[in-house]
Parts: structure tokens; sequence; C-alpha cells
């Protein structure tokens, strides 16, 4: 197979030492029938690192993320996160999901639920929280969202951006070492997607571990330590934010240049 | 009245009371065979899913008279005695499982896959998740569906007369054998059957029609 030279472009934030990697993909692949849709990613990302996937739609940016939760099983390569190697035989997923919180496009909110209940759901049955501390910790969560007052609202009842922001609640709920954003404002209209990547920047901000597709480029440049640009399924160009400004490939030009 | 005595007319409302009793038997009978047929119909187990996919085109492929004459006098060639009632209620569980697990999965499968996804990513278990994010939304889905085929399972009770079970049917056709009159005996059997009928298609309307405005 024909290997593009671009790939080997380094990221910043190589392994240090004795710091391991939150999430590390080695040669990864990934296939649905016959077409590759991961065709060898290299990727590290540091605890602390927030990484954006940017790209064109079927590049790969989301499966990739998908992967890194075990949504999508890889077919080749290495991916380690938080420690879990995905391919070991004794990987437990349901363990690595009490790790990685994973906030989707389309919210997926449970519309039969009030949001407290939404938030608590997970904690209570998974980690056992009793009615008092699910409650304590829904209002600290709710709180750092910006929605203290709509705990007892229905998702119905909310506006797009407000329920995007509960389903990061949610997702805070468990209190994950790493936090999965799949494109969280595509799905809003503009004026609502300010709210979100507000949050999202706090959450940053605070240090959490971040990997985020997102067409949002102000923002990827903003608050990304790490800026992966992918391309036909292969990681084509990774850098800091800055590395929009000045991109050394063809496609990422053209791809900055178009606006999206 | 129109040449029926009250008396006549109490006949027929005592075997409307049997036509709901079996209903009832029927339904529930329905649901104790029908939730397990649907679970299995949406399970990802081969021969789980292949069975129960046959035991309802199996129930579905026979006419519910001739369930009842196969539970009636099939069993009874095996040395079991058993009365039209049990007979009626048995051939009618079978009959209202194969269709309620048939309307159940299609109501699971219509709560969104990204329901069981979000809950998935919460580190939930397969068990928890259906509990507590699908069935709640499959039940709300369930409703219309069910009770509109409670009405079914109401008119269909009537094939319970081949095997002599005294129901509405049955008590209008003795009725109608004492006085020559069919057309007041059969359309007041066929008011009885309607006023147990019409609430539940009402009810069942109202509730999807509100299930629709919900979702809008």
């Amino acid at each position: 197979m024909t290997v593009i030279s671009m790939n080997s472009v380094h990221t910043p934030a190589a392994p240090q030492d004795g710091v391991q990697p939150m999430v590390s993909f080695r040669d990864v692949r990934k296939s649905f029938g016959a077409l590759e849709v991961l065709k060898g990613i290299d990727l590290d990302v540091m605890p602390g690192q927030v990484a954006a996937l940017i790209g064109r739609s079927g590049s790969g940016k989301s499966t990739a993320l998908r992967c890194i939760n075990g949504l999508e099983k890889i077919n080749g390569g290495e991916l380690t996160v938080c420690g879990r190697n995905l391919r070991a035989r004794d990987f437990e997923l349901r363990e690595l999901r009490k790790e990685v919180g994973i906030v989707f496009q389309s919210y997926n909110l449970f519309p039969h639920l009030t949001v407290e209940q939404n938030v608590t759901l997970a904690p209570r049955k998974v980690n056992g929280l009793d009615a008092a501390e699910s409650r304590a910790l829904a209002a600290e969560v709710l709180e750092q969202v910006g929605l203290s007052d709509k705990a007892s609202s229905y998702p119905e009842q909310l506006s797009g951006g407000q329920q995007q922001r509960v389903a990061i609640a949610r997702s805070l709920a468990m209190r994950p070492k790493l936090m999965l954003f799949d494109e969280v404002t595509s799905a809003l209209d503009p004026e609502l997607t300010g709210e979100v990547l507000r949050v999202i920047g706090k959450l940053a901000a605070g240090g959490m571990t971040m990997v985020l597709v997102t067409h949002e480029m102000a923002f990827a440049r903003q608050v990304a330590d790490l800026v992966v640009y992918m391309h036909q399924g292969r990681v084509w160009e990774a850098g800091k934010g800055t590395m929009l400004d000045d991109p050394q490939t063809v496609e990422l030009r053209q791809f900055v240049g178009s606006g999206l | 009245m129109l040449g029926v005595s009250l008396d006549q007319y109490g006949f027929l409302v005592q075997g409307a009371f049997w036509t709901v009793v079996l209903s009832l038997m029927g339904f529930v009978g329905g649901t104790i065979v029908g939730l397990p047929v649907a679970l299995a119909r949406i399970s990802r187990g081969w021969f789980l899913c292949r069975a129960s996919s046959l035991y309802v085109q199996f129930v579905q492929g026979i006419p519910l008279p001739v369930i009842m004459f196969v539970v009636y006098f099939g069993v009874s060639i095996y040395g079991f005695d058993v009365n039209a009632l049990v007979a009626a209620a048995i051939a009618m569980t079978l009959y209202s499982s194969a269709y309620l697990g048939e309307i159940w999965k299609g109501c699971i499968q219509a709560v969104p896959k990204t329901q069981w996804e979000a809950g998935e990513c919460l580190a939930l278990t397969n068990l928890q998740r259906f509990i507590y994010i699908i069935l709640p939304q499959a039940l709300r889905i369930a409703v219309p569906p069910t009770v509109g085929f409670l009405v079914q399972i109401v008119k269909n009770t009537s094939y319970s007369v081949v095997i002599g079970f005294f129901d509405l049917t049955y008590s209008a056709k003795i009725l109608n054998n004492a006085t020559f009159k069919p057309f007041v005996i059969f359309t007041a059997a066929a008011l009885i059957y309607f006023a147990i009928c019409f609430p539940l298609s009402r009810y069942a309307r109202r509730f999807e029609l509100r299930l629709h405005r919900r979702n809008a």
C-alpha cells in the first residue's frame, strides 16, 4: 500500500517520561465491510490535553472518536484508553465506559426522565449512589453547566443548547477521566452554540482531558492543545491551533479556506 | 320490548359477562406469554429469535376457531377433560400472545437505537438499559395499539361459540332459537359488543393523539 509522507507529522505532545497518554492510537484500522474508514491512525492525547479532530465529512474523525469508548471495534492496530488496551483479552468495556464520557450531536437525553433523573440514573444504578448523594451530585453538575434551575424540567421543555448542556452534565456525573464530544454543536442553531462551547471551554480550563470532533474552527484553535486534521482515514496534519494559520498540506489549506 | 322479554335481555347480558371474562383471561394470558415472545423476538440469540418468530408465524397462520377446536378436542384426547372456558382461555392466550408479542416487539424497536447507545455509554448493563430507559418509552408507545388489539380480542372471543362456550354470541344464538326474533336479538348482541368496544377504541385514539402532540 502507498504511504503518504505527511502521515509522519508528529504530535506536539509526545509521551513524556512517566506520564502515560490518556488515549493512544497506534496504526489503528477500522473498516465497515469493504470500506476502510481508518487507515492506520497514530495519535496520543496526554492527560489534561484537549484534542480537536477536524476534517471533512467521511474523513473518519467521528469513527475515530467512537473507537475511543468502544462504540466501534477496531480491526487492526493498538488502542489504549485510560491505561486499558481495547484489544486485550481481559478488556472490560463497562469499566472503560465508567471512565470515559461521551456527548453526542443529537443529545440523546432520556425523554421520559427529568433533567435530574437523566443526570443521576447512571450514578445511582452503576455507582450505587443513594438518593441524597445523587441529588447533591445533580446539583453540582447542573451548576457546572449553568442549569441549576432546570432540575425538574423534562428534556422536551428545554432548548437545544440547554439539552446539550444537560447531556454534558449527565456525562460529568460519572466523574469521567476523559470526555468525548461528537460534533456537539452541529445540530444547534448558531445562537445556541455559544452557550455549549462556553461550557466545554470551562471544562477544558478546569483540566479535563477531552477529545472533540468539531466544525467550529475558531473554537478548536482557541481551546485545543492539539488540532488533528483528518483526511481520507488518516491523520493528515496535527499540531497546535496555530497550525490552522499556516497549513503545510494542500488539503488542509483547502479545508481551512473553504470556511468550514 | 320488541317481542323479547326483559329476562331474555338479561340472558344476553349474562352472556356478555362471560365475553368480558374470556376477553380479560385472553388479555392477561396473552400478556404473560406475549411479553417474553416480544423479548425473544428482539433478542440477539439465534435460537430464541427463530423459535419465537416461528411461534408467531404458526399461531398467526391458523384461524382462531381452529385453534379453539385443537385446544378443546385435541387436549381431551390425551385424557385431560377441559371445559369450554379453560379451552377458550388457552386458545385466546395463544392467539393474543402471538399478536401482542409482535406489536410489542415493534414498540420496543420504535425506541431509537441512540437511546440504547446513550445508556451503554453511561456503563449501564443491558438489563438496566432495558428496564430504566427502553421499557418506559416503549410502554408509552404501546398503549394505543395494545388497547386497539383489546378490541380485536373482545370481538374474537365470539369464535368460542364453536366449542360451545357460553358467551354473548352463544347466548344470542340460544335466544334466537327460542324466540325466532333474529333481527332484534342479534342487533341487541351487536349493540352490546359495540358498547364494550367503542370506549376502548375511543380511549386508544385519544391516547394516540396525545402521544403525537407530545412528540410534535
